[in-house]
């Protein structure tokens, strides 16, 4: 005889506002894998649930913020970076993870993204790669592989994308993953590792986005994005961003290259304090 | 250790460096800046300065970083501050909208230059006042001070966190590069005699349900919880219910827009400040404010000597507008002159309160307006 067992209980129920669901996510998109993966860290984190901070951008990622039963700034576009700066600074006890999409962060907050990790300023980054702009219906940004299309690019992208590794490792962060949404356990785990690692963490998380991306480039849903994962990812060890070829396109059937890409230990940002008297 | 952060005594400073000393007695922890000039030396001095306390001073990468960093570390409970001029200003706009609708308190000091564009980088102007006012998208309203010396750089800077506190907002000092370059006597006060308001805070957390944007008090302003304190609040740009969840009603928008606006028009007699010359029997009032009204003074006091009964009202705040006490100036005077460096911003909200054209002294910028143009003016209207 078959049993069934039901629970009132989700694991996640202390961290996660339920009383906001549904949320604002299409049917295969990775937006919700990637935040499962951040809350289970913070459970996971031994920092008091309380001292941990998200903030946002704009972007269905950007919602995250909302979802999350903790302390949550859902800013401006491209700004949650020198908000989450101010905040960290403000008050170093506090764990503070910036969670958005790659139009937010390297697009519009550009600027903002090299500078802090120049900086080195001890904020957790978490970047949704979903390769385009979905909330606004799919439009090319500044990770869409040149050639593929969006809706502000019918005729295809005239333009090279951005490789988040290189500028993240170029521009001085501690710590850059990537990982994708079928990578669930490394990607709890490289969020609980950068919670540990002072200065600026990134871990891009590629994600399908199938009613965004996907329907533009024949990647009809998201589990379909997920196969190609399973097939084409290889682990880099110790990745070395000046080897690899770490560009992405989803639609050529080459190597997507994942792990860490960077991991070193300069010193975190610290304010100038002066003893005096 | 001594505590370096009220330098009480009398000291001779540009307004620029009074400003920051000003900010350091309010209790100022976090400045983010980019510098530009006239404002570069409120950056300079904090910079020297913060460590001494220890605050933090950070030079961000651009403006939109500097108001972002401000309102984040506010939002961890830190008084915060940056200082710009007119190009810096236009880029803040959109995070200055941010704080009005998370109702995250915080100071934006504008040295104004000769605008727009980049304008007279060096040279001072007063033409960013509608700006303060409505340069952020939707409606809001806004409080703004104009200081006209150093000493009022230092009492204004402190008046500015009080009220930003007092009425969870951002609040502008529209300052302007005479004031903040020209170097004056400034006496501080004892830190004892300082008057520091506190933020309005919630009871303790508890496990019961919190809601953060209820408001109970009468002056329609929401008690504020800090990151990190166990009430797990969220903060959104997007139009929220008491909650703070974000509810796409037209009903949570407007009434949520109309409390915002109603927090600051219903507590605006806290938080205007005017000083009035020779208002009694009066038949001809000049309204000047920044270094203007340092001039206009002048010209009043020289047109008094040739007997012509004019007074001068000084706007110390800038917004809300002072419309009842125009109103009531204007019962008794026949007219209005308004100096300012501008072509006719300020003039355009004296118009609108008392019903009738205002005789205007303008200049784009560039120099302090002399007295003599309003000594003429106020001349051609005694005649």
């Amino acid at each position: 005889m078959n049993s069934v067992m039901i629970t009132d209980k989700h694991p996640l129920d202390e961290i996660i506002r339920a009383d906001r669901m549904p949320h604002i996510w299409c049917p295969g998109c990775g937006i919700g894998i990637a935040m499962r993966c951040y809350a289970q860290a913070i459970l996971d984190s031994k920092v008091p649930v309380e001292k941990h901070v998200v903030i946002s951008g704009i972007g269905c990622s950007g919602r995250v913020a909302g979802y999350m039963n903790i302390d949550s700034y859902h800013t401006t576009h491209g700004r949650a970076i020198p908000f989450a700066v101010g905040m960290k600074l403000a008050n170093p006890e506090l764990m503070v993870t910036v969670f958005s999409g790659d139009g937010d962060l390297a697009a519009i907050g550009g600027n903002h993204l090299i500078h802090a990790a120049r900086r080195n300023v001890d904020v957790k980054v978490i970047c949704v790669n979903n390769f385009n702009y979905g909330m606004t219906g799919g439009q090319v940004g500044p990770t869409t592989p040149q050639g593929a299309r969006g809706t502000t690019a019918p005729y295809g992208n005239p333009e090279l994308p951005f490789n988040l590794p290189y500028l993240l490792a170029a521009s001085g962060a501690n710590f850059m993953a990537r990982w994708t949404t079928l990578h669930v356990r490394q990607l709890k785990e490289d969020i609980l590792y950068a919670f540990h690692r002072p200065g600026f963490t990134f871990i891009e998380v590629l994600a399908p986005c199938p009613i965004g991306f996907g329907k533009s480039n024949s990647i009809e849903d998201g589990l379909e994005e997920m196969e190609l994962y399973r097939q084409r990812c290889v682990l880099v060890r110790d990745g070395d961003v000046r080897e690899d070829d770490l560009n992405i396109d989803l639609r050529e059937d080459k190597p997507i290259y994942i792990g860490r890409f960077a991991d070193q230990e300069r010193p975190a940002y610290r304010p100038v304090r002066l003893e005096t008297g | 250790m001594i505590d370096h952060r009220v330098l009480t005594g009398a000291h001779f400073m540009n307004g620029d460096e009074a400003c920051a000393e000003g900010a350091l007695a309010a209790g100022c922890s976090f400045f983010g800046g980019y510098p530009i000039t006239p404002s570069t030396e409120i950056a300079e001095h904090l910079a020297l300065r913060l460590p001494e306390v220890g605050g933090v001073f950070i030079q961000m990468e651009d403006e939109l970083a500097s108001i972002a960093a401000i309102i984040g570390a506010s939002a961890a409970g830190a008084r915060s501050m940056t200082a710009t001029s007119g190009p810096g200003l236009s880029l803040m706009m959109e995070n200055l909208g941010l704080a009005v609708m998370l109702e995250i308190p915080c100071v934006v000091v504008d040295v104004q230059r000769g605008s727009p564009s980049t304008g007279l980088p060096t040279m001072p102007g007063q033409s960013d006042v509608m700006q303060a006012r409505w340069g952020s998208h939707g409606d809001y309203e806004i409080a703004a001070f104009s200081p006209w010396s150093p000493q009022e750089m230092f009492d204004l800077t402190i008046h500015a966190f009080n009220i930003a506190d007092q009425f969870r907002t951002p609040v502008l000092i529209l300052s302007d590069e005479v004031v903040g370059h020209m170097i004056e006597r400034v006496e501080i006060p004892p830190q004892d005699h300082i008057e520091l308001w506190e933020r309005k805070r919630p009871k303790e957390p508890d496990n019961g349900r919190y809601d953060p944007f209820s408001v109970i008090d009468g002056d329609l302003v929401p008690p504020m919880m800090h990151a990190g304190e166990g009430y797990r609040v969220h903060f959104t740009g997007l139009t929220h219910d008491e909650r703070g969840y974000p509810d796409m009603s037209p009903e949570t928008h407007h009434n949520l827009v109309t409390r915002l606006v109603n927090k600051i028009r219903c507590n605006a007699d806290q938080i205007i400040r005017t000083e009035g010359y020779h208002l009694d029997n009066a038949r001809i009032v000049v309204v000047a404010y920044g270094c203007t009204a340092r001039s206009a003074r002048r010209a009043m006091r020289e047109a008094r000597q040739m007997g012509i009964p004019v007074g001068l009202l000084r706007l110390i705040s800038l917004w809300p507008f002072p419309d009842d006490l125009i109103e009531q100036i204007a019962t008794d005077v026949g007219t209005f002159i308004v100096a300012e460096m501008n072509l006719g911003q300020i003039s355009r909200e004296v118009q609108r309160v008392i019903g009738r054209p205002v005789k205007g002294v303008f200049h784009a910028g560039g120099e302090m307006i002399p007295p003599d143009p309003i000594l003429s003016a106020i001349q051609e209207a005694a005649a």
